[in-house]
């Protein structure tokens, strides 16, 4: 029913161009709700897009030893890949004037919903897509707590994420060169 | 027969002076067999796949695994298309398997009719082919700090491509699915491991974005994309999301890792600049370079790659004395906007040490800035967006060394 609807309207529009190219080709067909659900899984800082589900740092900690610690280290800081916690330094933001400073979650990540985004999109890099809902919501749960951002009693969950402010927030700016000769 | 690995030039001399007898010659990678005059021998046979000459063996350099990237030999290269098999490759979870016939790209948010398009629907509308550079954001870092002297062009800079991109504007495919008064940003999503997603202001669609299907002439190789990519003229590499598979309209942007923690730039004043996206002018001397040495003084053409996210090169500028004095460079037409450009430049090198620069303008009146002007005003955080003039000191042997402009 939804399909014959989109003809139609499609068949119609660009039956009303004469001779030049139409607005409109009526090509594609329409999106069933369910194919949108299953690969929407974008989130955005105002929380939108967070699934059901919840989490604390005491639960991560026990699902990042399992799947992230190899890569990540025990505590986050290790490496050898992406070293994720240090909470400093919290005030200067001075990652452009000192290339020595490791960028983390706690120093430089501006939303924490992104954390979300990310480890539901593509970690762990051995399993991307595997883990469920609470999982994520444990994980993210665990970095923000180890990064000094939240409790580890505190409950994460589709609420709560985007409330967490984090200190580099206020730092990023919108491209500001502006054209021309500048040099910026 | 030559059992050590011996330089393409004087293979080919050496292979051509043989008389009398076929050469086997080793070349880096297969055995060739060179007749001793190639007119007295029937050639080779029809064949249904070309292959390169068995003495030309141009290699990207890898680095890392399915994170890494590829660099492209600029040196090795003429004119400015690449080969597609020579692109340089910057992937966030490896290159995935995808079957062009399941393939299907979803637009959907605030649109009013969200619709699926496969390929063969991206295939129907009206195309477009344009040339365009692709370039990494993070491309030219051994030329912005701890500058090393043994760097080729490659190196330095062979995270830059060019090709002629076929597909349809997603212009046409956002007019198809009817935009929604508000939206302001779209999301640009891969198919990959890593479910690459990038957020793009709406202009960029009604500008010059495609979703490209098409590459020099074929399907897009799967290390570029296939089978459909998102192409945004003149913006890093990162935005330009291959294996595209969903396209969500939407009134903000979504904050992803590869815009915040990734492909940002902290500033000496403190801040962290946020969708950096446009390339600035940039131009670098692919030859003489690094590992080149001159066996002569004499005549020499001085030979690079220009190129600007924000449009045409309008000049290239060449100095063959440190810096001191420019004069202009010949540009190979035709300039296209946000695409490489060759330029060329006749010199008549005295045999003495010297410095060798080049400078790109573009149309918006941007000069490609000094490394110090750069370093002045992003400092020494930045990750990205190293667009500073290059240099290459000739020494009196010939030797030709990567070096600093000042």
């Amino acid at each position: 029913m939804r399909r014959s609807a989109f003809v139609v309207i499609a068949a119609a529009i660009g039956a009303t161009q004469g001779s030049g190219p139409p607005v409109r080709f009526g090509v594609g067909r329409p999106a069933t709700d369910a194919e949108i659900a299953a690969w929407n899984i974008s989130v955005r800082p105002d929380g939108k897009g967070l699934p059901a589900g919840s989490g604390t740092a005491r639960q991560g900690a026990v699902v990042y030893a399992s799947r992230c610690a190899v890569c990540h280290g025990a505590t986050g800081r290790e490496g050898p890949a992406d070293r994720l916690v240090d909470p400093e330094p919290r005030v200067g933001f001075r990652f452009g004037r000192d290339p020595t400073l490791v960028r983390t979650i706690g120093n430089y990540w501006p939303y924490a919903t992104t954390l979300y985004d990310y480890i539901n999109r593509a970690m762990p890099l051995n399993a991307p897509g595997s883990l469920a809902p609470d999982e994520i919501y444990s994980l993210t749960a665990y970095l923000l707590w180890r990064n000094e951002l939240i409790a580890d009693t505190t409950r994460v969950d589709a609420r709560s994420l985007p409330r967490v402010v984090m200190p580099a927030r206020d730092h990023f700016v919108m491209d500001d060169r502006r054209g021309g000769a500048e040099v910026r | 027969m030559d059992s050590v690995r011996i330089s393409r030039r004087r293979l080919v001399s050496a292979a051509a002076g043989a008389v009398g007898v076929a050469v086997l010659r080793r070349t880096g990678f297969t055995q060739v067999e060179v007749p001793p005059d190639p007119t007295k021998v029937p050639g080779h046979p029809l064949s249904e796949l070309g292959q390169r000459s068995p003495f030309e063996q141009p290699r990207r350099v890898v680095g890392g695994g399915y994170q890494g990237a590829s660099l492209t030999p600029l040196q090795d290269l003429y004119g400015v298309i690449t080969p597609a098999d020579l692109h340089y490759e910057r992937h966030h979870a490896g290159v995935p398997s995808i079957d062009p016939h399941r393939y299907k790209l979803l637009i959907h948010g605030m649109v009013d009719r969200p619709t699926v398009f496969d390929l063969e629907a991206l295939r129907r509308f009206p195309a477009v082919s344009r040339l365009h550079f692709l370039e990494c954001s993070g491309n030219g870092g051994p030329a912005y700090r701890n500058l090393k002297p043994d760097v080729s062009p490659q190196l330095i800079d062979g995270l830059t491509s060019t090709s002629e991109w076929t597909g349809v504007p997603l212009a046409r495919l956002f007019r198809e699915v009817g935009v929604r008064p508000g939206a302001k940003w779209f999301l640009a999503e891969g198919e990959d491991a890593a479910v690459m997603a990038r957020s793009i202001p709406m202009s960029k669609a009604w500008d010059d974005a495609l979703i490209a299907y098409g590459q020099n002439g074929e399907p897009l190789r799967p290390e570029q994309g296939y089978p459909a990519r998102l192409l945004v003229p003149g913006w890093e590499g990162s935005t330009n999301v291959k294996w595209i598979r969903r396209i969500e309209v939407a009134d903000q942007p979504f904050m992803t890792r590869e815009e915040t923690s990734k492909y940002t730039d902290p500033l000496p004043n403190g801040t962290a600049r946020q969708f950096s996206f446009t390339m600035d002018a940039k131009s670098i001397i692919t030859f003489p370079a690094f590992p080149e040495t001159l066996p002569d003084h004499g005549w020499w053409e001085i030979r690079g790659l220009a190129w600007s996210g924000r449009g045409r090169v309008t000049r290239v500028e060449v100095s063959t004395d440190a810096g001191k004095s420019w004069r202009p460079a010949e540009l190979e037409g035709p300039v296209l906007p946000k695409c490489h450009t060759r330029f060329r430049f006749l010199w008549r090198w005295d045999g003495a040490e010297t410095v060798l620069m080049s400078r790109a303008t573009d149309e918006t009146g941007y000069v490609q800035p000094t490394l110090a002007a750069l370093r002045k005003v992003r400092g020494l955080g930045t990750a990205y967006h190293y667009n500073n003039i290059r240099a290459w000191s000739v020494r009196r042997d010939g030797r030709v060394l990567f070096g600093l402009e000042e």
